[in-house]
């Protein structure tokens, strides 16, 4: 058994782990933390994987920005715990069972489909390059110019309509 | 080199836990987490495929992904706290009425 293998089981369980915890947590404070931790482990999934780049924006765009957003809605609404309230009778119990048949089925689908036989990508020309960060840049403002431009835009829009939201002006009630 | 279906079945693994947990808890907030575990078990897919395949695109997909799910998170939260201003309570069990 290789190392990077240990290290990729250790990390798996760590990863399911925490999915877990932040599933079954009553205090979303605690969910939110086990969703970091869960965030940092597929950060290095992604360093596995060879995407320095992504693993590094994983970690501060998810772990750090959106996360920090999570907790400070959690504490501003005080939304730590609901009170009790009456459920639907067994709806955990169909909803463990349909993730379960979900997860079968997804599995079977990918691991038997997961490798097409007959297509063999020739090797990207900028993958092989020295550095993979700035092949990955070249890529990015090459090919993939127009979505990330449109990307801008959408933060833009977000980051108005947001404002528009939660923005009330001094003395208009509603 | 980990073989590229381990990371798929463990992609699957934390879509499912994902989908449970916006099909049974009531806290909007865990929901939106649920879904950004959701949102990132694909990235993990799409990441694993890019390796396999030695193609930059994947990577630059779940760049992309990442952006908008930092919009989507923006927005949801604030359509959360604005939703508390007008009813008083998140659990989505209580918000059955389309008229505020």
């Amino acid at each position: 058994m290789s190392g990077e293998l240990i290290l990729f089981l250790v990390l798996a369980l760590v990863a399911i782990a925490t999915a877990l915890g932040m599933l079954l947590n009553r205090n979303s404070v605690y969910s939110a933390l086990f969703l970091v931790m869960n965030f940092i482990a597929v950060a290095v999934f992604y360093l596995l994987l060879g995407a320095p780049f992504i693993a590094m924006a994983q970690i501060t765009v998810y772990a750090g920005a959106i996360m920090v957003l999570f907790l400070f809605v959690i504490m501003l609404l005080g939304a730590e715990r609901l009170p009790d309230a009456k459920v639907l009778p067994r709806q955990k119990l169909f909803a463990y069972g349909l993730a379960a048949v979900l997860a079968a089925e997804t599995i079977y689908l990918l691991v038997t489909r997961a490798r097409p036989e007959g297509i063999v990508l020739p090797p990207d020309e900028a993958a092989n390059a020295t550095g993979t960060l700035v092949a990955l840049g070249k890529t990015l403002f090459t090919s993939y110019l127009l979505p990330f431009e449109v990307t801008s835009i959408l933060l833009l829009v977000a980051m108005i309509g947001v404002i528009v939201l939660v923005h009330r002006e001094k003395g208009v009630q509603k | 080199m980990v073989p590229v279906e381990y990371y798929i079945i463990l992609s699957a693994i934390l879509f499912s836990i994902g989908v449970a947990g916006v099909v049974f808890r009531r806290n909007p907030l865990v929901i939106f987490m649920s879904i950004e575990l959701m949102l990132n078990a694909a990235n993990l897919a799409i990441v694993a495929f890019s390796s396999v395949l030695n193609s930059f695109s994947g990577q630059i997909f779940v760049f992309f992904v990442i952006a908008v799910a930092a919009a989507e998170v923006a927005v949801g939260l604030a359509l959360i706290v604005e939703i508390f201003k007008t009813k008083h309570t998140i659990d989505v069990d209580q918000l059955n009425s389309m008229k505020g």
